[in-house]
């Protein structure tokens, strides 16, 4: 489950949100809108990330027809 | 400018050989061959006119007296020059190059059927950058040219040689390009010792001769030039990348290897390590001298237990060539004379012993002793060729070799009796690899039926002048000795 | 007429190099070699007789053709040297050359490589009048070193049976590690005296070192190594019996009569040294004495006829030692010129018999061949009764009783040294009537099949001649080579006169020739009777072995060397460099696992390094 590259960017959206969250709830805390202002930046760029990620994800399941993390290691040494 | 030609006309000549190889691979041969010969004829008008004005002491400690010069100013923030210059021992030296880099051509005219474009591309370039390192007195220069031999000769033995090319080419590599970095830090190192003595940027040879350095650097950038010229040379302990680069190469790679790369690992010795550093070069003389006898003997017995034939040769260089660093290290007129000597002789000798197993191996497609005998009968021109060869190996009086290994062994007397007497003993053991040769491959019933082509009349040719020569230089050497005194005469000199 | 000199090595020079380089017809071979060496043996004649009738200042004469080198001191020349003793050692190996080129013209008629051996005999037959005519210890090492070659092309003639390439291949090598004590000899003396011109070396040696020194007992005892290796002496003789490989007229011009003769030469040549260093002088003699006793035991055991002879020149060059060695020099050198004399001879009807027996070496299969090949007989007779010294009417008698002589009353003559001389004498009457009765008499065991032609039988006639009438030359031989090698007398009171001394000589040879007879015509049976027993079996295949030496050499020296060379094919050095690369793939192979190509591990990876660097930075 760990290692489906869905899950893997579903999670790391969770983990973007909450830095957002903890961001803004320490811009409240200290009362600065600097918090806010991060949480905005964060979600414009997980959005982004989030398009190219699933470009990347759909690309690589066309090659292999797999979403295991482990299974591409092409590049091993 | 003639030096500058002398260069400029190998590098162009293998530019166009490659060019001309796509329309006719003969016509490829032709054009290096003809870039070579130019060459050699110029280096030999230069030696005539230059002759006359031997006997005029010179060279070594670097005033006006040379040949020939070129001298630009290259890169001046750094102290760069590009200077050439020629005395009698670089021009017996580039004369040997040119007249080895037209054997090479010509042996491998039927040898080479795939790339010859390449091929001769390599082999002119090699050439080129052997012909910088012995006319170059810029140190940087110096390693430019240095390194300009390498690449070239990498890619001869890696593209057009035997079973185990990529091994050999490979380790030649690596033991030639990393003993090239100590010398490049010794470069510097003096380069900057030579700052902070006398606050002038320069990699001149002249300046960089009055360097003062304490005897304690001195010792260690020594050494950094000293390993990549004994690696060059090759010394025990660092010649094993001889044997497999020498087998492995293509004929025309292992002339060049054995009859030209080897020797400038012995001109960069006399012309630079010493110079520059005759404390140091003093007090590291016993152990050079020491690893040179040793070399000679087990360079001797290594030939002795071989049973491919090229690997033979190969290993006989080394016990030459220890002779060669006997002689330097001897501070002798006469040890040196005969290493210099050596170094002409035995590129002709081994050269020509390349000739000749080349041909071998090219006609019976195996370089095992064990598989050929009796072959008197069926190439007895052959044989007779390779009989002369060995002899000229194995030190013969009346061949060129002899006087050389003489006269260092009588110069080396003068310094320390025991090596003297035990490198005499590796004249004795120079018979043993050389009769081996002859028996195994020539001698004895001709089991294995063998039936081949002999001499054609250009190897025939080429191996005939060759042997001409031996004896010229065995029987009336003087000619060579005197454009050799001028190098020579200043040299101990040095060392009081 | 001196002026030719130069032509004496230069025209048979030219003649092996044309003969070597062209493709000569057979006919013409013959021709061309023949005729060189007869162009040198007259113009050798044409010399001596210019020298005889005027002879030049100081005796001696020298023809310098052209510098060799001039390096540091060292400038030899190439320059030719004539005095009594190079004139007399050159006509003789000139004219026995001739002979023998001769000789080899129908005797190799029907091998394929004719005009090799000529060449190579051409060159061999310069050589060695090269070394004879030097002026310098370097050409006359150039000389040295040719003769040797030559040596080992001519012994590995027969190139097919690598027995005979071994043979060739054991001379070369061993007479080389007595080139190089030679060798080592010419630096000591470049270095202390600073020439190599034989002249000066030996004067300016009287100058400067005084008898007894250490550098001149140096420099005798180098050059003697050298001499002993050419010469066949103890310790290097092994090499000359297996030289009988060779062809026969090989072994008649190299192994008997000349190149092993050359390390007489230079002892006498030098012999100032020998004088100056007495020890030295001493070896000499002790080498010749037990080397001429050696041999003999040797050569009585022997079935291969070659082989007898080899241990029979073997021990009469022991002879000339030993009158080196106790300062009867002009001895020495007559012995040589008779020795070179009835010993060709002695080969070249050996090897008629050889011939006629379709090439039968064993003495036992021969027999009965007084008969059928008379003039091998006689002429076989002849030379035999010189080598073993019939009184009066052979030259070979003459030449060993003033050596015999000498033994006892020279300079470092002694008592024991002419004991050990006449037993030579039994025991070469003893061997040399063994070949001649086993050989002519009794029996036949084969068939005659060849018979010699005119080529072949003209020079053993001459050679017998010689043989006869060369004792009468003893007295103008002594006188002519005076001044250049003077008889140093010892002072002692001796017991006998040298005619008693030449009447005891004779008894022995009778002696020795009786007891031949005994064994091996009347009663065979006392010599197999001698064979059956086990103590006399053993010793006679000691004495068969060349007294365990080349056995003793081959454990010593010979296998250790291969064995090493063997073992160290790879080289071991390399071993350290493999070692390396080893070393970098181990790392290699430890360091890849960390490249899995898998997404979380880097992610981990990352992650972990993060953390480290920080806690770095925060707390260091």
């Amino acid at each position: 489950m760990r290692r489906d590259l869905i899950f893997i960017l579903m999670s790391v959206e969770i983990m973007l949100n909450g830095a957002g969250v903890a961001f803004v709830a320490a811009g409240s805390r200290w009362g600065q809108p600097d918090g806010q202002i991060m949480f905005l930046f964060i979600l414009a760029m997980a959005a982004s990330e989030v398009a190219v990620g699933l470009a990347l994800v759909l690309r690589l399941y066309h090659q292999h027809h797999n979403l295991d993390a482990d299974a591409f290691s092409d590049m091993r040494g | 400018m003639i030096l500058l030609w002398l260069i400029v006309v190998l590098l162009a000549g293998g530019f166009f050989a490659w060019l001309a190889a796509r329309r006719n691979p003969l016509l490829c041969r032709w054009i290096s061959l003809a870039a070579i010969s130019l060459d050699f004829v110029l280096v030999l008008g230069l030696g005539v006119r230059n002759f006359k004005a031997s006997g005029i002491q010179v060279s070594v400690t670097g005033t006006n007296n040379w040949f020939e010069q070129v001298d630009w100013s290259w890169i001046p923030q750094f102290g760069i020059h590009f200077h050439l210059a020629m005395d009698g021992l670089s021009l017996l030296l580039v004369l040997l190059t040119m007249f080895l880099g037209i054997a090479s051509v010509l042996a491998s005219w039927t040898e080479i059927t795939t790339g010859v474009g390449f091929f001769h591309f390599n082999v002119l370039w090699i050439l080129a950058g052997i012909t910088g390192v012995f006319l170059a007195l810029d140190l940087f220069l110096f390693y430019f040219a240095w390194e300009l031999m390498l690449i070239p000769m990498y890619f001869l033995i890696a593209i057009w040689g035997h079973e185990r090319r990529i091994y050999a080419a490979v380790k030649f590599f690596l033991f030639t390009q990393l003993s090239g970095l100590l010398m490049l830090i010794a470069i510097l190192a003096l380069y900057f010792a030579h700052y902070r003595g006398t606050g002038v940027y320069t990699f001149e040879y002249a300046d960089l001769l009055h360097t003062t350095l304490d005897p304690h650097t001195a010792i260690w950038i020594m050494l950094g030039f000293f390993i990549a010229f004994a690696v060059k040379l090759p010394m025990v302990p660092f010649h094993t990348w001889l044997a497999d680069a020498h087998t492995q190469a293509p004929t025309a790679g292992s002339i060049i290897l054995a009859g030209l790369l080897l020797k400038t690992g012995a001109y960069g010795l006399i012309r630079f390590v010493v110079p520059l550093f005759p404390g140091a070069a003093r007090e590291f003389a016993p152990i050079a001298m020491t690893l040179a006898v040793v070399g000679i003997l087990y360079g001797a017995i290594l030939a002795f237990g071989q049973t491919d034939l090229k690997r033979l040769v190969a290993y006989t260089s080394i016990s030459h060539l220890g002779f060669v660093l006997l002689g330097v290290f001897a501070a002798n007129a006469l040890a040196l004379q005969g290493a210099l000597m050596t170094m002409i002789c035995h590129g002709i000798s081994t050269g020509a012993l390349f000739i000749v197993v080349g041909a071998m191996q090219q006609r019976m497609h195996t370089r095992q002793l064990d598989a050929m005998g009796g072959l008197w009968a069926t190439i007895p021109r052959m044989s007779g060729a390779a009989l002369f060869f060995a002899l000229a190996s194995l030190g013969l009086p009346g061949l060129g070799d002899f006087i050389g290994e003489f006269l260092v062994l009588v110069g080396t007397y003068q310094v320390n009796v025991a090596m003297a007497a035990v490198a005499a003993v590796g004249v004795l053991a120079a018979t043993f690899y050389a009769l081996r040769f002859v028996q195994r491959a020539f001698q004895g019933p001709n089991s294995h039926q063998w039936q081949l082509p002999d001499l054609v009349v250009r190897e025939g040719l080429l191996l005939g002048v060759m042997m001409a020569l031996l004896l010229w230089l065995g029987l009336y050497p003087q000619p060579v000795f005197r454009l050799f005194a001028q190098a020579v005469d200043q040299f101990p000199a040095i060392w009081r | 007429m001196l002026g030719l000199l130069w032509l004496i090595p230069a025209i048979p020079f030219a003649s092996a190099l044309a003969l070597a380089v062209l493709r000569v017809p057979k006919k013409l071979v013959a021709w061309t070699a023949t005729g060189a060496t007869a162009v040198s043996a007259v113009v050798s004649l044409l010399v001596t007789i210019s020298f005889l009738s005027a002879p030049p200042a100081a005796n001696a004469y020298t023809q310098v053709l052209w510098t060799w080198f001039d390096v540091g001191g060292l400038r030899p020349e190439i320059a030719f040297y004539l005095d009594p003793i190079s004139l007399i050692m050159t006509l003789v190996v000139a004219f026995v050359g001739f002979l023998i080129h001769l000789y080899s013209t129908e005797f190799m008629i029907d091998d394929e490589g004719y005009s090799r051996f000529f060449a190579y005999m051409n060159l061999f037959f310069a050589s060695m009048l090269t070394l004879l005519l030097a002026n310098n210890l370097l050409l006359l090492y150039l000389g040295w070193e040719g003769v040797g070659l030559c040596s080992y092309l001519l012994i590995g003639f027969w190139y097919r049976d690598p027995a005979n390439g071994r043979a060739g291949r054991k001379a070369f090598i061993v007479t080389r590690i007595g080139d190089t004590a030679l060798v080592i000899g010419l630096f000591l003396l470049f270095h202390d005296l600073g020439t190599l011109r034989i002249q000066e070396l030996m004067q300016r040696a009287t100058e400067h070192w005084p008898v007894g020194s250490s550098a001149a007992i140096a420099a005798a005892l180098l050059l003697l190594g050298g001499a002993v290796g050419k010469s066949a002496q103890l310790p290097l003789q092994t090499w000359l019996p297996d030289a009988m490989a060779g062809p026969t007229p090989v072994s008649a011009l190299l192994h008997a009569a000349t190149m092993v003769t050359a390390g007489v030469y230079l002892i006498a040549r030098m012999h100032v040294f020998y004088s100056l260093a007495p020890l030295a002088q001493s070896a000499v003699a002790v080498i010749g004495a037990a080397t001429l006793l050696i041999a003999g035991f040797s050569a009585l055991t022997q079935w291969d006829l070659k082989r007898v002879l080899a241990y029979s020149t073997m021990s009469q060059i022991g002879y000339m030692f030993l009158a080196l060695g106790v300062g009867a020099w002009p001895a020495a050198i007559f012995h040589f010129m008779t020795h070179a004399f009835f010993k060709a001879l002695l080969f070249l009807a050996a090897g008629i018999v050889i011939n006629a027996l379709h090439d039968e070496h064993n003495i036992f299969q021969m027999g009965g061949l007084r008969t059928r090949l008379p003039f091998a007989f006689w002429t076989f007779v002849i030379a035999g009764c010189s080598l073993a010294g019939l009184p009066l009417i052979t030259a070979g008698a003459f030449s060993k009783d003033w050596i015999i002589w000498g033994a006892l009353s020279a300079a470092n003559g002694s008592p024991e040294f002419w004991i050990v001389a006449l037993v030579g004498v039994l025991l070469t009457s003893l061997y040399t009537f063994r070949m001649i009765f086993v050989v002519f008499f009794g029996e036949a065991h084969s068939e005659v099949t060849n018979r010699p032609g005119y080529p072949m039988l003209i020079p053993c006639f001459v050679l017998a001649f010689l043989s006869i009438v060369g004792g009468y030359l003893k007295t103008p031989f002594g006188r002519f080579v005076e001044t250049a090698l003077p008889w140093t007398e010892g002072a002692r009171v001796l017991p006998i006169t040298e005619l008693v001394s030449e009447g005891i000589a004779a008894l022995v040879f009778l002696l020795g020739l009786y007891l031949a007879y005994i064994f091996f015509l009347r009663k065979r049976s006392y010599a197999t009777a001698l064979a059956s027993n086990p103590a006399s079996d053993a010793l006679h295949r000691f004495w068969f072995s060349d007294w365990g030496m080349d056995w003793l050499y081959d454990r010593l020296f010979v296998q250790p060397l291969v064995w090493f060379a063997r073992i160290d094919k790879g080289d071991f050095i390399d071993g350290f460099y493999t070692g390396v690369t080893r070393l970098n793939e181990f790392a290699w192979r430890v360091l890849r696992r960390t490249e899995t190509g898998r997404l979380r591990w880097y992610a981990a990876g990352i992650a972990a390094g993060s953390i480290v660097f920080i806690a770095v930075v925060l707390f260091l």
